[in-house]
């Protein structure tokens, strides 16, 4: 097998990043998985339940980027208590105890806490690189520690977690002899912001490429700091003022024309609509622009910045751009990959929002879309069957009508035809996020043509065992599927306990599975963890007699090597 | 009897091609007028009004099954083996909707974590917690469309998901007042984070200073004498005219009160005519605060550079109205602004 010397081997493998390509590898032979497990460098665990740290260097000693992804899904949404577990520290710990030179660590959805980022920032001489994503748990003291220990600090990369802002001085924190940033992006901090340290920062960070603000960083800051780096290619803006003076106005203008290495630009938490027009100079490079929490900027302001915006490939934006703005997207930006329409108005009430029009255009105009995220008042089969037609290379396709069980506008049909459309053709197809009025015909399609389907999400649909049955059967390459509100019960549950290997998890919330149901597959099958997890009512479900046909509030289960966690809450039952 | 229904109701509902959609849509399609407001009628009636349902077609009695079991998945029997139970157990029970009273009694236990009492919770309240099922987007309004809430409601995928679904999925919150726009837990499913960022954001920009363009334009009024303040939204009127008006119905109360105490006519003299005078003649006027934090009597510039400018508004006593900016430095503002 081997007519290479290893070494030689191992520089092949060096070409091979993808994490998919590289498990591959290791399982060809015992040499192959040898040689593989020790030049490994970046390991991504997608439920950090499912493996041990220690499993984890056992096998990886030579491991310098860890990616860990804590929480499910639906946690995002509320339905998972804060207390459910993801903490990182022990992983931290264990890691610092080895001695493994850890450069980067990435989290999604985990327990952060200050602790943790302080062991982090004193036990890896050569740390570079820490992004958090939906995580929580930790404050501004815990950056100030990071700023601070962290000599060769490249990224510091804050999305969208939930940070207790101390308004301390943690942007002082970083010493005068750190040169090494690369990526700040702090635009998820509520608090004051030491408008000094920040422009000192950045001023003495020629590699700097990636600079995204906090709500506090104000318009004459913000011209400042471009001022200073004009090297830019990813900036988050902070705020605008309301009403900025001609000067500043200006200011900003010049320095955003010398930016000419802007690419993706993306905040505008609170911004004068008619400022945008200083940005129209760069607006030709930009190749992602995000503008979802911009909710200040309208209808003309956002079309008059997006006809500057030909190159797009990537687009984040509010409903509020409605059907016509769209239709302006489609005929402008032919270049756009991937297109997210956010909901403005989440209290109900539907003003202007985005209808099928605005899907069906986007999709007629724009033939390289492959990812949407979707969210609207009303949709149709027909628009769908077109938008299928149209773009045939759909790699994840999110589609959230607002109002559950909404069927066709048009037909009043349930929109089983129009998504059976949408996995029929499109054979690459990822990721799925089903809404509307959905019968179990959907899941039939769905089993049939979703071959490469690897993360389905379903809500208020379906109506019998079937049509988890259909999926379960039929998506060979499932590997998350989160279900809410379905009527799915203990029989599609029990059919395939074998399934739930090939899968990393399977959430299931206001379904109809029951104790005795979960307790039959947790027996079947040892290998899994099945947490029932039971906020309120603890003790209701120990109560005999009905006990076993008690049906669960939310199920989650996953496939472990190291049987059952020793973290989980009261709430949380490991059967 | 109660097993032949429901086998009937399997049968009526039982395939799931677009065409037996139509047909049941049909069948049903005579009677969803009859289905909707007879349902509704009996709420507080009870039983006495099943007569009607009972001669009508077992397809709509069998219907009015489903859509009378609203229990939770967890109060009704879990049982799924057989093949015809094409629907979720939960919406066909044995118990059905023979006699109503009890029936509604175990919807509203086992629907509602917070009890009502079982006569009070009838159709209409049933179809409130079908409202609350859908999204927060979802008002009372488009269950009376006709055609399409109707058609919706008796398609018989639609009425056996919609709401025990939508009951289910309410366990942990939204036991809220019936009437209420309830949101469902999670739903629309957008990360917290991203909800909170926008809140604070449209918390901000109303607090702040008013821009043009859509949303409203909130601002606070306050009465000198009132004991609380209310909130108008400017961009809702279109001239002072308007604004004028809503305030007095407004603060109606405050002024009746006023009246009152200071020994004038009593309520019933007092017509709307007298109330303008109140707030228009000697007694109040209004004023509002502008951007740079003046005082200044309403009325005297453009209605849309008003709107512009306004961040409070207040209705003062004449008498303590002496010295406001009067018409002539109002203009000379207006025109520094423009």
């Amino acid at each position: 097998m081997n007519y290479f010397p290893d070494e030689v081997i191992e520089h092949v493998f060096d070409f091979v990043t993808s994490h998919k390509d590289r498990n591959a590898i290791s399982l060809v032979c015992k040499s192959w998985y040898k040689i593989e497990r020790y030049s490994r460098q970046k390991v991504f665990i997608g439920n950090c339940y499912a493996i041990n740290p220690e499993r984890l260097l056992r096998r990886f000693p030579c491991l310098k980027s860890l990616t860990l992804k804590g929480k499910p899904h639906f946690a995002d949404f509320n339905l998972v208590p804060h207390e459910w577990g993801g903490f990182v520290l022990p992983w931290i710990e264990a890691l610092a105890r080895s001695r493994v030179g850890l450069e980067e660590l990435r989290l999604k959805r985990m327990v952060v806490t200050d602790e943790s980022l302080e062991l982090l920032s004193r036990s890896f001489v050569n740390f570079k690189s820490l992004v958090l994503v939906s995580c929580e748990g930790f404050t501004t003291d815990g950056l100030a520690s990071i700023a601070a220990n962290c000599r060769h600090l490249r990224d510091l990369d804050l999305q969208e977690n939930e940070i207790d802002d101390h308004r301390g001085q943690w942007l002082s924190c970083f010493p005068d002899t750190c040169t090494t940033l690369v990526t700040l992006n702090f635009a998820c901090l509520e608090g004051e912001t030491n408008l000094v340290a920040l422009e000192r920062l950045v001023a003495r960070s020629p590699n700097l490429k990636s600079l995204k603000l906090n709500r506090a960083v104000p318009l004459d800051a913000l011209a400042r700091l471009m001022v200073c780096a004009p090297q830019i290619v990813d900036l988050g803006v902070g705020s605008y003022e309301n009403d900025p003076d001609s000067e500043s106005y200006m200011k900003l203008k010049a320095a955003v024309k010398k930016c000419t290495s802007l690419r993706s630009l993306s905040g505008f938490l609170e911004a004068a609509p008619h400022c945008l027009s200083a940005f129209h100079p760069i607006c030709h490079n930009l190749t992602s622009l995000n503008l979802s929490y911009a909710a200040e900027i309208h209808g003309s302001h956002l079309i008059k910045l997006i006809q500057h915006c030909k190159k797009l490939q990537r687009l984040w934006i509010l409903d509020s751009i409605g059907d016509k703005g769209l239709e302006v997207v489609a005929s402008t930006c032919k270049e756009l990959q991937e297109l997210r329409v956010f909901p403005s108005d989440l209290l109900g009430g539907g003003n202007t929002a985005v209808t099928e029009e605005g899907l069906v255009a986007i999709s007629a105009g724009c033939p390289k879309l492959h990812s949407i995220l979707y969210f609207c008042q009303q949709m149709t089969n027909a628009a769908l069957v077109t938008v299928a037609k149209n773009c045939p290379n759909f790699i994840r396709f999110r589609l959230c009508i607002l109002e559950p069980n909404k069927p066709d506008h048009v037909t009043s049909q349930p929109l089983d035809e129009g998504f059976g459309a949408i996995v029929k053709a499109c054979k690459s197809l990822r990721r799925l996020s089903l809404s509307g009025l959905l019968t179990d015909q959907v899941f039939l399609y769905i089993g049939m043509y979703a071959n490469q389907l690897e993360m389905l999400s379903i809500a208020f649909a379906g109506d019998t065992d079937k049509g988890m049955l259909y999926v379960l059967n039929g998506c060979k390459k499932m590997k998350k599927l989160e279900i809410r509100d379905s009527p799915f019960g203990d029989t599609a549950l029990l059919a395939d306990v074998s399934k739930y290997e090939t899968m990393r998890s399977l959430w299931m919330s206001s379904c109809e599975v029951t104790l005795s149901g979960c307790k039959k597959l947790a027996q079947k099958a040892p290998w899994l963890n099945v947490e029932i997890i039971n906020e309120n009512d603890n003790n209701r479900m120990e109560e005999n007699g009905h006990e076993g046909r008690q049906k669960v509030d939310k199920l989650y289960l996953y496939r472990t090597v190291v049987g059952t966690r020793m973290d989980a809450p009261p709430f949380v039952w490991i059967l | 009897m109660s097993t032949e229904e429901e086998l009937q109701s399997n049968v009526s509902v039982a395939s799931s091609s677009p065409t037996s959609n139509c047909i049941s849509r049909n069948t049903l399609g005579g009677l969803k007028e009859h289905n909707y407001l007879g349902l509704s009628d009996c709420s507080s009636v009870g039983s006495s009004t099943l007569s009607p349902l009972a001669e009508d077609d077992k397809a709509t009695i069998s219907l009015k099954a489903t859509e009378l079991t609203l229990g939770l998945p967890g109060s009704q029997s879990p049982a799924r083996d057989t093949e015809l139970n094409l629907l979720s157990p939960a919406k066909l029970d044995e118990k059905p909707f023979f006699p109503l009273l009890p029936s509604k009694d175990e919807i509203c236990s086992s629907s509602q974590k917070n009890n009502a009492s079982g006569n009070k919770r009838g159709f209409s309240d049933t179809m409130d917690q079908f409202a609350e099922a859908k999204s927060s987007v979802y008002t009372e309004k488009n269950w009376m469309f006709p055609e399409a809430a109707a058609t919706q409601s008796l398609t018989k995928k639609d009425v056996p998901q919609n709401i025990p679904k939508g009951q289910s999925s309410t366990t942990n919150n939204s036991s809220s007042p019936p009437a209420a726009k309830a949101q469902i837990v999670g739903w629309p499913p957008v990360r917290s984070y991203r909800k909170n960022t926008l809140a604070t954001t449209c918390k901000n920009s109303d607090e702040v200073d008013g821009r043009p363009g859509f949303g409203a334009l909130f601002v606070k009024v306050s009465m000198d004498g009132a004991p609380y303040l209310r909130k108008v939204d400017l961009r809702s009127y279109t001239n002072y005219g308007e604004l004028s008006s809503a305030l007095e119905k407004m603060f109606t109360t405050f002024t009746l009160g006023q009246c009152g105490s200071n020994g004038a006519a009593g309520k019933d003299m007092l017509s709307e005519t007298k109330l303008k005078d109140l707030l228009n003649g000697k007694d109040y006027v209004l004023t509002y605060e502008d951007k740079d934090g003046d005082w200044m009597l309403v009325g005297d510039v453009p209605w849309e550079m008003f709107i512009d400018v306004c961040k409070k508004l207040k209705i003062m006593k004449g008498c303590d109205a002496i010295g406001l900016a009067a018409a002539p430095r109002a203009m000379e503002k207006s025109k520094m602004r423009a």
